[in-house]
């Protein structure tokens, strides 16, 4: 493999690993919040021992993501030294914003972990809150920097030098609203049907009590509110790459040839030979619908940009159909949780309902990633994108296969430890109970 | 002063909260590894505790560093990352084994005892990581990352210089597990025989440092001139400083004044550190870039100047808040006692 192909394996595989500690990072302080808040105003025990186990699991879950997070920001330079050389005067602010931000979370949680028996019941409460909002302000802040990779502005390039920076309108750059939003909710969802994953899966082995159908509850309204929210940002989204970045819309739908009234394809796999999608079931008109709502509004196909220009379209359609999919199947479980739970009056604990929420919180975790992959794939050959090639951005030295096998084995190792490490925490509970 | 030179000095003063505090979490790593005697489980039990609520907060000091670079030193961020990629990888990969190891380990003890082989890594990754993270400080300081057609890479002028850079990683060892020692023997008061443990190892581990930055300052003279002459030059008033001060400090642990002794090392810790950083003004990475032709545009740097003015607003309220609340006096010692991962 070539450093080009090294240094993106690497910094992919090192984004996939983080990104699922640091969306827990954004939501789990939420429903800890939640439940501490209502334990104590309730006086309700059960709540209070739900906050205390979404703790100890955060307590790990937390570490994994810091230490991985390090990673990140020390792999920019270390594998893009050109990307940075670049972009580092424009994407700093946000990042040393979102600095600023993580530490706070990680002060807050310091004082939150080991701060059961050092603070007052309310005092300990209120420290889950500047939790939950560096959390979410973290998130925000990284996002800004990768919306500017995909829309670069606030500066000018004279003869390859940057100049005329304007750092704000850097951050701020018109993919932020939609990048960001999408972002922040759907690291709600994947923590809302992460958490009730779990304790369907706990009520599946018969552990059908107050704390389960109370976890399981809270895991499904934070992913309901956050599925719904995840359809209108994604849909605005998509219709922002529409207009801004249509060789990532071209390979979003594998649309190779500019039309109006384009269809759109559910599944199927684009054919480069063939210039079009094999086996997708097809909608007609519904691509331009969706993006201009008008039926025969054009759109752009991949025949209007250089072949060294275009991404990769079936990495790009299969990931995005792999999104959308699952998210469809995200919102409409929570639909039919939430309505026979309202027809019951009861939380639901019929079989084949939970073996779906138990499925649904890797699914969730699999649609974010292939989002990720969408906006990644999607803006390849570019690492910023129009601005910088990706080829011309890694680094020349020796050695990225070593610290590439290196690292793909201690993200296995922390992700076997984690998940034995809380499985035997949750073991151990029962069997102190 | 300019303002690159008010976000060098902003980076460095980071770098001085990130030695003295996230270095004492290193240490603490050390001193698990040489955890002996009667008291060994003891010794371990009160480097956890004093880790445990403080080591996620102080490590976000080397994240901030490292995203004030790039931000604002652009030029200089790609050029070390160029240059000294093999000693960056291998010290992070100690921090991603060290926290991990910390964090499993710590919540794991109450409730299934020890995970092997974590607690070996955590030790081992303590060690590794300040090394090689010492061992780029001290590359830099003898002016071995050069430009050479278009790309920086690291030029050693003759053994002596390597003989430097690694006395410079070992010397960083040495400091971390001097610094963790000292701030064991105030955390451990209540018992006066692992507080006598702390003391014999804060001992070893002054004795040690002072050796190590003697020599360090002999094969400079050897072998890495630049950094010799940052050190006897600008950088003077400093090396004297801490020349004065070392044995000092050392006094004041021998003699069993703990607070006093924490602060005298925390003191040597910061003015080798500015002797350093003073010494080789106004260069950032020498002998390439200097503070001012490194920096990027001035848009960034005020943007970076008042980002940091709010986030310091409210980073340094908590962080005195999470430091009273464990760090204090406490007076609900009975409850701290159970002071344990949730």
């Amino acid at each position: 493999m070539d450093n080009v192909t090294l240094a993106r394996v690497t910094m992919g595989t090192s984004l996939a690993f983080h990104i699922v500690f640091a969306v827990l990072g954004v939501g789990l302080p939420v429903l800890m919040s939640v439940a501490e808040g209502l334990g104590l105003r309730r006086k309700d025990a059960v709540w209070m021992d739900l906050a205390r186990r979404w703790s100890k699991a955060f307590g790990v879950l937390f570490a994994v993501g810091a230490v991985s997070g390090t990673v990140l920001s020390f792999e920019l330079g270390l594998l893009w030294p050109r990307f940075m050389a670049l972009s580092g005067s424009m994407i700093g602010l946000p990042f040393s914003a979102e600095g600023f931000a993580f530490f706070l979370e990680a002060i807050f949680l310091g004082l939150y972990l080991y701060g059961w028996n050092r603070l007052s019941p309310t005092a300990h409460w209120l420290m889950s809150i500047p939790i939950a909002i560096s959390g979410a302000a973290s998130a925000l802040f990284v996002v800004m920097t990768n919306a500017w990779m995909n829309h670069p502005t606030g500066f000018e390039l004279v003869n390859g030098q940057v100049t005329q920076v304007d750092p704000l309108a850097a951050a701020l750059n018109a993919a932020t609203p939609t990048e960001d939003t999408h972002m922040l909710v759907s690291a709600y969802v994947c923590t809302g049907f992460l958490v009730a994953s779990v304790y369907a899966a706990g009520m599946l082995r018969g552990r059908v009590d107050a704390a389960h159908r109370r976890g399981l509850a809270a895991g499904m309204t934070m992913g309901l509110v956050a599925i719904a929210l995840a359809g209108i940002t994604g849909d605005s989204s998509a219709r922002f790459v529409y207009t801004d970045q249509p060789a990532k819309f071209a390979s979003m739908e594998g649309l190779y040839r500019t039309a109006r009234g384009v269809p759109i394809h559910i599944g199927g796999i684009p054919i480069d030979s063939e210039q079009r999608v094999v086996f997708g079931l097809e909608i007609p008109k519904g691509l331009s619908l969706l993006a201009a709502f008008d039926p025969n509004a054009e759109v752009k196909g991949l025949n209007e940009f250089p072949p060294a220009d275009r991404p990769n379209p079936v990495l790009v359609h299969l990931s995005f159909d792999t999104m959308v999919g699952l998210g469809t199947l995200l919102g409409l479980l929570a639909l039919a949780f939430w309505g026979l739970a309202w027809r019951r009056h009861a939380i639901p604990s019929l079989k084949p309902l939970l073996v779906a929420v138990t499925i649904a919180g890797p699914a969730a975790v699999i649609a974010m990633e292939a989002g990720w992959f969408v906006t990644e794939f999607g803006r390849q050959p570019w690492v910023v994108y129009g601005i910088l090639r990706t080829a011309q951005a890694a680094t020349p030295v020796p050695g990225l296969f070593i610290s590439l096998v290196a690292f793909v084995l201690i993200y296995v190792a922390l992700a076997v430890t984690t998940a034995r490490l809380l499985l035997l925490l949750a073991e151990r509970r029962r069997q102190a109970e | 002063m300019t303002e690159a030179e008010a976000v060098g000095a902003i980076l460095w003063l980071s770098l001085t909260a990130y030695a003295v505090l996230a270095g004492a979490d290193f240490g603490g790593g050390v001193w698990d590894v040489f955890a002996t005697g009667p008291r060994q489980a003891a010794q371990r039990q009160a480097i956890a505790e004093a880790m445990g609520p403080v080591w996620e907060a102080n490590h976000v000091w080397l994240i901030f560093m490292i995203v004030g670079l790039f931000t604002c030193f652009p030029a200089a961020f790609a050029a070390l990352a160029l240059s000294l990629f093999a000693p960056f990888t291998i010290a992070l990969i100690g921090i991603v084994l060290r926290g991990a190891a910390f964090a499993f380990r710590a919540h794991a003890r109450e409730a299934i005892g020890p995970i092997e082989p974590w607690g070996a890594v955590f030790g081992a990754a303590s060690i590794i990581s300040p090394l090689f993270l010492g061992t780029a400080a001290g590359a830099v300081a003898a002016g071995s990352v050069r430009e050479s057609a278009g790309a920086a890479a690291l030029v050693f002028d003759s053994p002596w210089t390597v003989a430097f850079i690694a006395d410079v990683g070992l010397f960083a060892v040495a400091l971390c597990a001097y610094l963790a020692a000292t701030y064991l023997i105030v955390e451990t008061e209540d018992d006066k025989d692992l507080q006598a443990d702390f003391r014999q190892r804060a001992l070893a581990a002054g004795i040690a440092s002072g050796g190590l930055g003697l020599a360090g300052l002999i094969l400079a003279y050897v072998g890495a001139r630049p950094a010799f002459d940052s050190l006897t030059g600008r950088g003077l008033p400093l090396l004297a400083l801490a020349l004065v001060n070392g044995p000092l400090a050392l006094l004041a642990v021998w003699r069993s004044a703990p607070g006093l002794a924490r602060l005298a090392v925390v003191a040597q810790v910061t003015f080798v550190l500015w002797a350093l950083a003073v010494g080789q003004w106004p260069y950032l990475v020498r002998p390439s870039y200097t503070i001012d032709s490194a920096a990027a545009p001035a848009s960034t740097l005020t943007g970076f100047l008042i980002v940091s003015g709010i986030g310091m607003l409210l980073l340094l309220p908590s962080l005195y808040l999470l430091f009273r609340v464990f760090k204090g006096r406490n007076p609900v010692s009975a409850e701290a006692d159970q002071l344990k991962p949730p």
